[in-house]
């Protein structure tokens, strides 16, 4: 493993900003620091660049221990949330600082620089100061300032954080290429689960200080390891007692968690296997959702949403429909298990878990 | 929102207080210049190119110089590690820069009379080695230093406060040292702010009566600054003299309202 962080602790004051974290991260890796705010992911990364001492713990890249080492001497990109882009110098300048204070000689600079602003597609645009930049662009810049001094590791703090909605996607896109093109191990931050999934190969989520669970995107939808990333991964609802639920009798009144694709929705008068198993339930809302229909149900009082095929034959808000859940997250303090629906053995029929 | 003034109200506030205005400041400056030449152009000459007049305004501006340059290396010093760096005691060391703004100026004169006079216990190695601070231009400076010292840092902090500290933490990533730092990254913001201080700095430096009257001994030629000049001619009733050596720091203030505008103007320009 190239990054490996190990029992790493740090407190500010009273009060744990992160509390034993320890992940690893392989070479030319895209990894995601995934977490609500407040959750210590910013204060990892920060570490890891040496803006900030861990208390205890270890953070080695590259088989080099860093804690002991000066953050410029650990060969870390960095690219701040706002990108913090010396506001009086031009594009050029930002972008050879690092080089100049390393001495290189001027020429290489200028080609260095030249080399970097053709790559992130702003040629042309070297004499321009920041404030004269589009947020995209900005961004571009601080990502060719950091990568300039060649570092093995790029850290990124959130990145996406203040760039609008629909330059947002384009950049995750751009981002995901370039770091490819330079299979350069990067770690990014964000509080946004639809950006890790998206850009993300490998996903650390944590939550009040602790690393809940490190994975693939896929991994962590199909198995989250906590109750906490089963409701921050994908779409899910909470249940406070799975026993409500036709199948689960067995599994006590422990608490969970159905995602929509669990759930099949029937026409009252659907022919419909394991009929013994399947519940009443009322259409309370009905949302078109392009390929599917959202379809939020009130089982004996307990809100559910679900999806429902286009062609199947319609409902309507206010209709009594037959549901049945085909598996759901059973929660025993911090551990999560799929549990099947007990009347279709271990083989659920007609449902397809497609990812 | 700010619009065109509407209504007998806004025009009674505006006449309150441009009234107040004209009584309080514009008439008196008046009084001053028209009172220095009220002798005739003569006696106001022979009043300003009189040799102590000539040695005061000397001394005012040496010790202005001197002021302005140690309250601008310690503002910016002090007001960089109050903002970069987190610290025990920092919320108390801000409010301790505020003391000279809250302490009465002729105290500020009797705390240096106190530690360097003769009741002090520094006194013995003083005369031993022969330094003279009170009564002497080094006291002097003291009390203006002393009085002044708040202007600088005060007008910095904010400044630095509000910008946050990623770019100085984005030089530091890539290896840049302090000096590097402070001189590239972190003063192009600072320098209208910096400039701005420095002219009311060096106006309240000029100006300064209360602290440097305790500590000057009054030495005609030697410890007088301007103001302390202004005051004995005044005292002597030489009143043409003193409204004309006065009147130069009047003109002095109105220069340095003009460049601290001009430099407010520039700043504004800059950020649009």
């Amino acid at each position: 493993m190239y990054v490996k962080i190990t029992g790493i602790n740090k407190r500010f004051g009273d009060f744990p900003a992160v509390q034993d974290a320890t992940f690893t991260i392989r070479r030319g890796a895209l990894a995601a620091l995934l977490g609500p705010s407040g959750s210590g992911k910013t204060t990892l990364l920060r570490m890891i660049a040496g803006l900030e001492h861990p208390d205890s713990g270890d953070i080695v890249v590259d088989d080099r221990r860093l804690n002991d080492i000066a953050p410029s001497q650990r060969g870390v990109g960095f690219v701040f949330q706002h990108y913090a882009l010396f506001r009086y110098m031009t594009v050029f300048d930002n972008i050879a600082f690092g080089l100049k204070v390393k001495k290189m000689p001027r020429a290489a600079i200028r080609q260095r620089v030249e080399e970097l602003l053709t790559l992130v597609g702003m040629a042309g645009l070297a004499k321009r100061y920041p404030a004269q930049l589009s947020g995209g662009q900005r961004q571009r810049v601080a990502f060719a300032r950091a990568i300039a001094p060649s570092p093995h590791l790029l850290l990124l703090d959130e990145p996406f954080a203040a760039i609008d909605a629909k330059v947002r996607r384009e950049l995750r896109v751009w981002l995901r290429d370039m770091v490819g093109k330079l299979n350069l191990t990067s770690i990014f931050v964000t509080h946004d689960q639809d950006e890790a999934i998206e850009v993300a190969d490998e996903i650390i989520v944590t939550n009040q200080g602790r690393v809940e669970q490190r994975g693939a995107p896929v991994e962590l939808y199909r198995a989250p390891a906590t109750p906490f990333v089963t409701g921050f991964i994908g779409d899910s609802i909470q249940l406070d007692n799975c026993q409500l639920i036709k199948g689960f009798e067995e599994l006590g009144p422990v608490p969970g968690a159905v995602r929509p694709e669990f759930i099949g929705v029937f026409h009252p008068e659907a022919e419909i296997p394991y009929a013994n198993s399947a519940i009443d339930a009322k259409v309370v809302r009905l949302a078109f959702r392009g390929d599917t229909f959202e379809v939020g149900l009130d089982l004996r009082g307990c809100p559910l949403t679900a999806r429902y095929a286009l062609d199947s034959r319609p409902i309507a808000v206010g209709e009594i429909v037959k549901v049945l859940v085909w598996r759901l997250y059973a929660f025993t303090g911090e551990r999560v298990a799929l549990v099947n629906n007990n009347c279709t053995g271990d083989h659920p029929q007609g449902y397809s878990y497609v990812i | 929102m700010r619009r065109k003034p509407e209504g007998l109200w806004a025009w009674i506030l505006i006449l309150i207080s441009a009234a107040f205005l004209v009584l309080m400041l514009i008439a008196p400056l008046a009084v001053v210049l028209t009172e220095s030449l009220r002798e005739g152009l003569k006696v106001f000459r022979a009043a300003i190119s009189d040799f102590y007049a000539v040695r005061a305004l000397y001394l005012t501006l040496e010790v202005t110089l001197v002021t302005v340059i140690l309250n601008t290396l310690f503002g910016v010093v002090a007001a960089w590690a109050l903002t970069r760096f987190n610290f025990r005691g920092k919320r108390l060391l801000i409010t301790i820069i505020d003391i000279p703004f809250a302490v009465s100026p002729v105290i500020a004169g009797l705390i240096f009379i106190l530690t360097f006079g003769r009741m002090s216990a520094l006194n013995p190695w003083l005369q031993a080695n022969d330094i003279k601070v009170v009564f002497a231009i080094p006291g002097i400076v003291l009390a203006t230093v002393f009085v002044t010292f708040p202007f600088v840092a005060r007008e910095i902090i904010p400044v630095l406060e509000a910008r946050g500290t990623e770019e100085e933490e984005a030089a530091v990533l890539m290896g840049a040292g302090l000096f590097t730092i402070f001189w590239r990254v972190t003063f192009p913001h600072l320098r209208w702010a910096l400039l701005y201080s420095v002219i009311l700095c060096t106006a309240r430096a000029m100006g300064e009566f209360g602290a440097v009257s305790v500590v000057s001994g009054r030495l005609r030629g030697k410890t007088l600054t301007l103001p302390l000049h202004v005051e004995i001619l005044y005292d002597e009733y030489h009143f043409g003299p003193a409204f004309a050596v006065a009147s130069l720091l009047v003109m002095a203030a109105v220069v340095i309202l003009a460049a601290r505008n001009l430099v407010e103007w520039l700043a504004k320009k800059e950020r649009r």
